[in-house]
């Protein structure tokens, strides 16, 4: 038996008891800010983590460059550098390439190259493939056929950063104070049962679809098997990557909007759809029969985005917290309330969703404080 | 020794606030006044002195933990673990709660003026003359009084419309002690497979009056005008839902 009395770590430090931190911070008007918000909230739940992973995804991140694609890739060796180049250069054509900016900073060690380029695809040689088609058997070419090298962000007028570290120091890495976006998302990460390396850190991302996640996909050899079908393969050797296939294939290529999407990822239980109006169980019914490979088992929060839209979603029986924030037309979503609080004190409304109910804000709809008043005193909040 | 210590939160990591915490109560302080609070967890940890914290800001998760005496006073909302296996005291919260309010407490007491997340009280039990007690102004969210072992779970819906029904889903999935007490629409699909539903007898009512009354004390409602509507008590079926489940 252990002897209680020589025990001198009061904290119990050796037993680590973490979770992901998720930020997410959009202004569904348009307007770009800074990073400097979104990295003091993301700082403040950094016991969530545990330094095994950090990133950001930006929106809006090059309007000068807004019609070319954005790859950033991770490189581990010159020689993977320059077999890559060659590959883009016969492939797209390539306006601009840049080393991204990075200051060194202690806390991160061994890293990567990373580099970011503009592409244009060119319509010879696509085989009327459309450019996102092409756009994703490339990373896909690049990720699976090229040693030493990982394409980790591939939209238009996007970004993401990640790598092994706390987010606060990936931002401070990657100098992410200087840029300016309308949707930031964030992530700290507390890694499981997969390694934390550059290449695993969130978000994940395919065009310019990204996804920071807490939890843990337990359905992923079924998700992974399917979304193979459809040309996506899984490199980064971590669950969360399958959803953003899963979104790249569902609401980009089938179209679907993204309270149906939901209803795939987080499909109401069969005790639900019972009570449901025909027309409603006729779609559900139909959605499980479709998708089912597609349905996140396990518990989990997510936070989706792609140009001009930022979603909040978490397992249909909420095994993971989510918290929401609107102020005037800014949305927040975030693991705590207060990591909002701390960047915005006088928040319109604050509220903890249903799980399995997406939280959507969209440049298509921005959120009108009024409105908000309205639902507020309807809830008899007010 | 003081009577009133303010303690300014701001940028200070949750271990050394709690470390002053702990340092005022033991020097006998009897309220300390917390400002600039943004989510430093396990407040009033460890805390077993009859002080009065009043908490300006947000919380963090396990607001109350293991406490066994204080009495904690939030002037915002509380995030999730609330009143985690919480022993003695209270815990008053003006605004909403995340998940797990009131998880494996063992006694005290927790108010919230508003909604709840999902699986408030579960695992709550009691013993002898220990017995937890959580009373809620709005409305729950899915598997309320999950598991729950003992104690009291009171739900107020006072925000609901006219007609409109409480939220949760799964009420008292696995429950198996304790009561649970809701005033509000809620429909027989919303309760969990272990629970029954009854009228409420005479002690019934000396119980709610007074802890409704408390609540409305600390909130500014009327007590009589929330006690006019009618409640709803659910009770556990079994004593051992899952003796066959598990057992070999």
């Amino acid at each position: 038996m252990k002897e209680l009395s020589r025990i001198n770590n009061f904290y119990h430090d050796d037993k680590v008891m973490d979770a992901c931190s998720l930020f997410g911070m959009m202004d569904t008007a348009g307007r770009r800010f800074s990073g400097k918000e979104v990295i003091e909230a993301i700082a403040n739940m950094h016991v969530r983590g545990n330094g095994l992973g950090g990133g950001f995804a930006i929106y809006g991140l090059f309007p000068k460059y807004a019609n070319y694609y954005a790859f950033h890739i991770m490189y581990l060796s010159r020689e993977g550098q320059a077999r890559v180049e060659d590959f883009l250069e016969q492939k797209f054509h390539v306006p601009h390439a840049e080393e991204v900016p990075t200051r060194p900073i202690p806390a991160i060690v061994n890293p990567p190259l990373v580099w970011r380029y503009f592409l244009e695809v060119q319509n010879e040689g696509t085989n009327s493939q459309s450019e996102d088609e092409y756009v994703i058997d490339r990373v896909m070419e690049i990720n699976t056929q090229i040693e030493d090298a990982f394409v980790f962000s591939s939209g238009k007028n996007m970004g993401v950063f990640k790598g092994v570290g706390y987010p606060e120091e990936i931002a401070e890495y990657f100098c992410l104070e200087q840029y300016e976006g309308y949707l930031w998302t964030a992530h700290g990460r507390f890694p499981t049962n997969t390694p934390g390396w550059w290449g695993g850190a969130h978000p994940f991302n395919i065009l310019d679809w990204t996804v920071v996640h807490n939890g843990e996909i337990s359905s992923y050899g079924i998700n992974r098997r399917y979304l193979e079908q459809f040309g996506y393969n899984c490199t980064m050797q971590t669950d969360t990557e399958v959803v953003a296939y899963a979104v790249d294939l569902l609401m980009r290529r089938h179209g679907l909007p993204v309270e149906i999407a939901a209803k795939v990822l987080a499909p109401p239980l069969w005790s639900q759809i019972e009570r449901c109006s025909p027309e409603e169980q006729r779609i559900f019914r139909t959605l499980r029969q479709v998708y089912g490979s597609l349905l996140l088992n396990g518990p989990f929060t997510v936070i989706i985005a792609h140009q001009g839209e930022m979603i909040g979603l978490t397992d249909r029986i909420k095994l993971r917290p989510l918290t929401v924030g609107v102020k005037g037309s800014v949305l927040y979503l975030s693991s705590e309330e207060s990591a909002i609080r701390l960047v915005c004190p006088d928040l319109d409304r604050a509220w903890i969703p249903m799980g399995g109910e997406p939280i959507v804000g969209s440049l298509e709809k921005p959120l009108e404080p009024a409105r908000h008043c309205e639902e507020h005193k309807r809830r008899g909040n007010l | 020794m003081k009577e009133v210590v303010t303690i300014d939160g701001q940028g200070i990591f949750y271990r050394e606030l709690n470390a002053k915490l702990r340092q005022a109560a033991w020097n006998g302080t009897q309220k300390i006044e917390l400002r600039n609070v943004y989510g430093q967890r396990y407040i009033g940890t460890n805390l077993d002195k009859p002080v009065e914290i009043e908490i300006f800001g947000t919380p963090g998760n396990d607001l109350g933990i293991f406490m066994d005496g204080p009495r904690i006073i939030v002037h915002g909302n509380a995030q999730d673990g609330c009143g985690n296996t919480m022993n003695s005291g209270e815990i008053i919260i003006h605004g909403h709660a995340g998940d797990i309010l009131g998880l494996s407490a063992r006694g005290g007491k927790i108010f919230v003026r508003e909604d709840v997340g999902y699986r408030a009280g579960i695992h709550m039990k009691e013993y002898q003359g220990k017995k937890p007690m959580v009373i809620i102004g709005g409305t729950a969210q899915d598997f309320l009084g999950e598991y729950m072992a003992g104690g009291i779970l009171i739900l107020l819906g006072l925000n609901l419309k006219e007609g409109e029904r409480h939220k949760a889903n799964f009420i008292g999935t696995g429950m198996h002690g304790g009561a649970i007490y809701m005033r509000g629409e809620v429909q027989e699909f919303q309760l969990g497979k272990e629970v029954g539903v009854a009228e409420l007898d005479e002690n019934d009512y000396l119980i709610l009056k007074e802890l409704v009354g408390e609540f409305a004390y600390h909130f500014g409602y009327d007590a009589e005008e929330i006690l006019k509507y009618k409640f709803t008590k659910l009770f556990p079926l079994y004593l051992r839902p899952y003796g066959r489940l598990y057992a070999y």
